[in-house]
């Protein structure tokens, strides 16, 4: 045990002493957090638009003001002419254009029928269409303050409900996704490089010719990386909680076991990268290869792994990711308890196992 | 009174793929001597030195090291062994004395017995003074030492050196080899390989591999002897030339 401890102590050695490994260790996990935090956006916020108001009523400016008082849009020019719209959009500084039609108010009341056209720049695909729907939104809004004084004979009112994520918050989406790909670069890449580093030093050897057991050089290079992966699993969480305000609405302890069991996995995927790899390099090329791209891609952080092609649903199946976002999304939007995740913990620690026996069995073939 | 061979190898044989790097390597090394283990680079020294080691299986053949088979019990032989790498000396990263408490801790010596040993050795060499100094800030050539001294931290009846003084200057060589003789002056068996020839003057018994086999065995004064050299130098060009030739 005592030498062991020893091995324990050297480690933490080294990863206090290397300002850069400290830096990726902890500056990463909150910068990630921070940059996610304000890239990905499924809110729309003070977007430019021009107003080509033909008409100039009192419908068209009290839809106008509406809009404009929400703050989801900002008044940029107001456009006098049809061929003014194409050089909006074209200056770049224009996002959106409401376009009312000549005599809206008339039309309005005479036949209860009046046209409003919302053109987008649809460059960007997903914000145009946020901006359409919270446009057309308020606009049915204005819509059925009027028919308050003229009832119409049929009268459907949806009132829907974005349940677990009512403001439509998009932390709830990344920090579950942000905790697994940093756990996982954190854990993988770092347990890997620092096996390998003593590969390619040659103190691996100096190592293995001691009366230590392979099982206690791995396992006292592993466990400096779970306590810190833990602090960063317990940071992430709480940088979501108090600067994001997603909730923890389950147990804690699940969630820490959970996260336990995934830093395990990607402990195991690190050694079993630093077995098949004699240099940094390359484990640091391998680690970020197999694990930033699909786990940003293909683990249903971003996109939905429902909406992708067949082949790619199988390929997001074998991701360790995709099991611990959900658990996650269970246990801490949902507040449920291990009865709704039991399927997704035992494919972890299955693959856990995999990889811990492949590790072992390399190992044992270099010695 | 025969006293049981530091090591004692028979037909070792390790073959990586159709290539044999080691052929029916046989011969002994006695207690308390310096044994010097010579070749090419590629001729197999650092595989035997593996096998003997532990770190490495053989292909075939019988390894028995401080009196205890390889094979068998390699975790025995682990503790009665120090091995220097040739590539590694010591963790930069960390103090002089961290790196001896951490080799002397993973070959369990206790606290007790370190602290005494540490103050002794390093005021032994008269470095006391660099106790707390980072690795990476003290010079090659007492790098090279301490390395040393942590390989044989622990006492063990045998050490292993690889090529402990690739990229030394002469001075700092010299100096290297008075520590392997007084550790060897106390009956210690140290087993070395080496690239300088004039260092295999210094062992006691050298072996000379070339493409894997034992082509020389015996005392430098015997081999000069026998292949009419002035140095072991002539004797290992004499050896390796022919080689050349074939290429």
């Amino acid at each position: 045990m005592k030498p062991f401890l020893g091995f324990v102590r050297k480690e933490f050695y080294h990863i206090l002493r290397d300002y850069r490994t400290l830096l990726v260790l902890f500056g990463m996990p909150v910068a990630q957090m921070l940059i996610f935090g304000f890239v990905i956006s499924t809110e729309i916020r003070n977007v430019n638009i021009a107003v080509y108001d033909q008409s100039n009523d009192t419908y068209t400016r009290q839809i106008t003001d509406k809009l404009l008082s929400s703050g989801f849009f900002r008044l940029h020019q107001r456009i006098q002419s049809p061929g003014q719209i194409q050089q909006a959009f074209r200056s770049g500084k224009v996002k959106e254009v409401i376009v009312y039609e000549s005599d809206f108010a008339g039309k309005l009341l005479r036949s209860g029928l009046a046209n409003v056209q919302i053109i987008a720049d649809a460059s960007d695909a997903n914000q145009a269409h946020m901006m359409v729907g919270y446009t057309t939104e308020i606009i049915l809004s204005c819509m059925a303050s009027w028919n308050k004084n003229v009832p119409s004979p049929v009268n459907v009112q949806i009132k829907p409900r974005m349940l677990y994520n009512e403001n439509l918050s998009s932390a709830f989406m990344f920090v579950p996704g942000t905790m697994a790909m940093i756990l996982m670069l954190i854990c993988t890449l770092m347990t890997s490089i620092s096996i390998v580093r003593e590969k390619e030093t040659g103190s691996m050897e100096v190592l293995l010719a001691s009366p230590l057991r392979p099982f206690q050089i791995i396992g006292g290079k592993v466990l400096p990386y779970i306590v810190l992966s833990l602090i960063n699993a317990v940071s992430v969480i709480f940088l979501g909680v108090f600067v994001f305000g997603v909730p923890v609405h389950g147990s804690f302890f699940l969630l820490f076991v959970e996260c336990l069991l995934y830093i395990s996995l990607a402990l195991s995927v690190g050694i079993f990268i630093s077995t098949v790899t004699s240099s940094q390099q390359l484990a640091l090329f391998l680690s970020m290869l197999i694990l930033m791209l699909p786990t940003i891609l293909l683990s249903g952080f971003i996109f939905p792994v429902e909406s992708m092609p067949t082949i790619l649903q199988w390929l997001c199946h074998l991701m360790p990711p995709k099991y611990f976002i959900t658990i996650l999304k269970n246990v801490m939007l949902k507040g449920t308890g291990i009865d709704t995740v039991w399927r997704e913990t035992i494919v972890l620690l299955g693959m856990t196992i995999l990889f811990m026996s492949m590790s072992i069995k390399r190992f044992q073939i270099r010695l | 009174m025969t006293k049981e061979p530091a090591i004692r190898v028979r037909d070792l044989v390790k073959k990586f793929g159709s290539f044999t790097a080691n052929d029916k390597l046989t011969f002994e090394v006695h207690q308390g001597e310096i044994f010097g283990f010579l070749g090419a680079n590629g001729a197999g020294k650092t595989t035997a030195i593996k096998i003997l080691c532990g770190l490495t299986a053989p292909t075939s053949g019988e390894v028995y090291v401080t009196g205890c088979n390889v094979a068998i019990q390699p975790e025995k032989v682990k503790k009665n062994i120090g091995y220097m790498s040739q590539r590694f000396s010591l963790y930069d990263d960390m103090t002089v004395a961290e790196n001896i408490w951490f080799y002397a801790g993973i070959y369990g010596m206790d606290r007790q017995q370190i602290r005494g040993r540490i103050s002794q050795l390093l005021s032994e060499m008269g470095i006391s003074h660099i106790r707390n100094t980072l690795i990476r800030d003290i010079p090659i050539g007492w790098k090279q030492k301490l390395a040393f001294l942590v390989a044989v931290f622990h006492d063990p009846p045998l050490v292993f050196l690889d090529e402990p003084t690739a990229g030394v200057d002469p001075l700092a060589r010299r100096q290297f080899w008075e520590l392997i003789y007084q550790y060897a002056a106390r009956g210690k068996t140290v087993f070395v390989t080496t690239h300088y020839m004039d260092e295999a003057e210094y062992c006691d018994r050298v072996c000379i591999l070339s493409e894997g086999r034992i082509a020389a065995l015996g005392t430098p004064n015997e081999l000069k002897k026998l292949w009419n050299a002035r140095s072991v130098e002539d004797v290992f060009l004499r050896i390796a030339r022919p080689n050349h030739n074939k290429n």
